[in-house]
């Protein structure tokens, strides 16, 4: 029984900025509520005492010294731009700030 | 400032502070500030396709040192992904800590005796830099942005602290003694004219007693003035809406400095329009006991125990001293002052100079020893050097480097000259009791180590003969 709702797709969709048809949203909304069943399905298990599975690898605390390494040459870097003006990338205007 | 009768501000405070590491989060990078645009950039933090995140241990250690100082339990902690759509933002998400930070609670006491409690103070990059170009009205600027990613990926640490604050003096107290623990942790220069500290202002208005109204978050707070001046004017804005039986609405507002006002920014997003989920690339970050010692270990002490070990030097005369004190301690100069209390100096003149001519020239404070500052101001309380001299000396370390005595003389501040003689003989009588004693018996040999002495204390400015005659003078 799908527990998702075709507003809740139609808003993620939107988040992600993805345009989604009136059939794009049914199916979806169908394939990505059975993703969710699955994992309601777990959470009904009973898992007293099982630790969670934070990482499959199980590694943590992976970090490396503060030390500079090479960056790349400010021409590479530019070439990427899709347009630049004073060494930085040019886009169109963004109304507001970052949230 | 207050509110009218009746009417209670809650404000809690976001603060964020770029870390001082070498290299930016994520990558190699340099975390440097002014550089030409975007050649302080790579694949990691330029976000190109296949580039991985390795965590930098000094943003660890520097985050764990901020926690430490603020009372906060360091605890397992994971990484995720805040996703929106900025061009400041090349890999469209930032990553940063959600539902378990690397620091959880904690507190802050605050010098007026307050305290604010900290909910949790955790990790996250920084984004790059726009500059809006066009609009507004020119007729041929191009309506576009230009971003530069020297900034991206610099490590920051949020410093989130609960709805205490009940005023804008309170909230100006909190930043101000954050900002001093900052820097004393080493994690932070402090500098918020640069950006480097940064604080975003959660205001409501209540009628006293009432459960809590509903929050505007006010960014773009760049000094302490601005967040006292926008605090106040939010709280009152508030209260005039409530009053006019309006509604305040949850949103985000932007300061403007010279208006002197707030205005919308845009309605708040729900947390999970970020679409927070696990940053894939990076494990679990899980601080063992030993590493978080090592850390406390490390730590120089906190403001308030500077403050409170001046503050006790002083005794009764710590309330008059009261503002040089919180100058010397926001600056860090208590070392100076120490060292010239302890030489007894009077404590006015010892607290005086540090918070005014060293304050003034903070840019070259590491030309100025602690014994330069001492021996300047013995002269000056023994009448060699006028409070006038003693200034011009100060001011003349600092600026060019030196040594006191023979500054003085090139000043030409005669009396100076023997004067100070006689104050280096009378430390070096003093420090040399067997010498002294054996000079005193006849030995003329000694001399020539007194002189010795003298000459290495002033480096080599003190004429011989009246080393000799301040040494007969004493005898």
């Amino acid at each position: 029984m799908a527990s998702l709702r075709r507003e809740d797709v139609a808003h993620v969709a939107k988040l992600a900025r993805l345009t989604m048809s009136d059939a794009e949203l049914d199916k979806f909304t169908a394939q990505l509520g059975q993703v969710l069943d699955h994992a309601g399905d777990m959470n009904a298990l009973d898992l007293e005492g099982v630790i969670p599975t934070a990482h499959p690898f199980g590694l943590i605390n992976v970090v490396r010294d503060d030390e500079r390494r090479a960056c790349l040459d400010h021409d590479v870097v530019i070439a990427m731009a899709p347009d630049a003006e004073d060494g930085r990338f040019a886009v169109p205007r963004i109304l507001g700030e970052a949230p | 400032m207050t509110l009218r009768d009746g009417w209670e501000m809650v404000v809690g405070l976001e603060v964020h502070t770029e870390l001082k590491t070498y290299t930016k989060m994520f990558c190699g990078c340099a975390n440097a500030f002014g550089a030409a645009p975007n050649t302080l950039v790579c694949p990691v933090c330029l976000g190109l396709p296949g580039s991985l995140p390795v965590l930098n241990v000094r943003a660890v250690e520097l985050a764990m040192a901020i926690g430490t100082a603020l009372q906060s339990t360091i605890s397992p902690s994971t990484f995720h992904r805040k996703n929106y759509f900025y061009p400041d933002m090349p890999k469209d998400f930032q990553i940063s800590q959600y539902d378990l930070p690397i620091n959880v609670g904690g507190y802050l006491d605050l010098p007026d005796g307050s305290r604010v409690a900290i909910e949790r103070a955790h990790l996250e990059e920084d984004t790059g830099k726009s500059t809006h170009l066009g609009g507004g009205g020119r007729i041929h600027g191009a309506d576009r942005s230009l971003v530069d990613y020297n900034r991206s990926g610099v490590p920051l640490v949020e410093i989130v602290s609960g709805p205490d604050i009940r005023s804008s003096a309170q909230a100006r107290t909190y930043a101000a003694e954050l900002r001093g623990i900052l820097i004393a942790t080493g994690a932070s220069d402090g500098r918020m004219e640069e950006g480097s500290v940064r604080i975003d202002a959660n205001v409501s208005v209540r009628r006293s007693g009432e459960p809590l109204g509903t929050r505007c978050e006010i960014k773009n707070l760049n000094s302490l003035r601005s967040l006292v001046r926008a605090i106040d004017f939010e709280a009152a804005r508030q209260v005039e809406l409530l009053e006019g039986g309006g509604t305040v609405r949850q949103e985000t507002r932007h300061w403007d400095e010279n208006l002197g006002s707030t205005s919308t920014m845009r309605v708040k997003e729900e947390a999970d329009d970020y679409r927070y989920f696990r940053e894939p690339d990076l494990v679990d970050l899980v601080p063992d006991q030993a590493w978080q010692d090592r850390v406390r270990d490390g730590l120089q002490p906190m403001p308030a125990e500077r403050r409170a070990v001046l503050t006790q030097r002083l005794g009764d005369r710590a309330p008059a001293l009261r503002d040089a004190l919180e100058v010397v301690i926001d600056l860090g100069l208590d070392p100076y002052v120490i060292a010239a209390l302890d030489a007894e100096v009077d404590a006015d003149l010892a607290f005086a100079r540090a918070a005014n001519e060293i304050a003034s020239d903070l840019v070259h404070v590491d030309n100025l020893s602690v014994e330069s500052y001492v021996a300047t101001l013995r002269m000056e309380q023994s009448g060699d050097l006028s409070a006038t001299q003693a200034k011009t000396v100060l001011v003349e370390i600092l600026a060019n480097g030196g040594e006191p005595v023979s500054i003085a003389q090139s000043k030409g501040f005669e009396r100076l000259a023997s004067g100070a003689l006689g104050e280096v003989v009378a430390k070096l009588i003093e420090e040399n009791p067997d010498e002294w004693s054996r000079y005193r018996d006849g030995n003329e040999k000694l001399a020539q180590f007194f002189i010795g002495q003298v000459m290495k204390l002033t480096k080599g400015q003190a004429n011989g003969k009246e080393v000799i005659a301040a040494l007969q003078a004493r005898r």
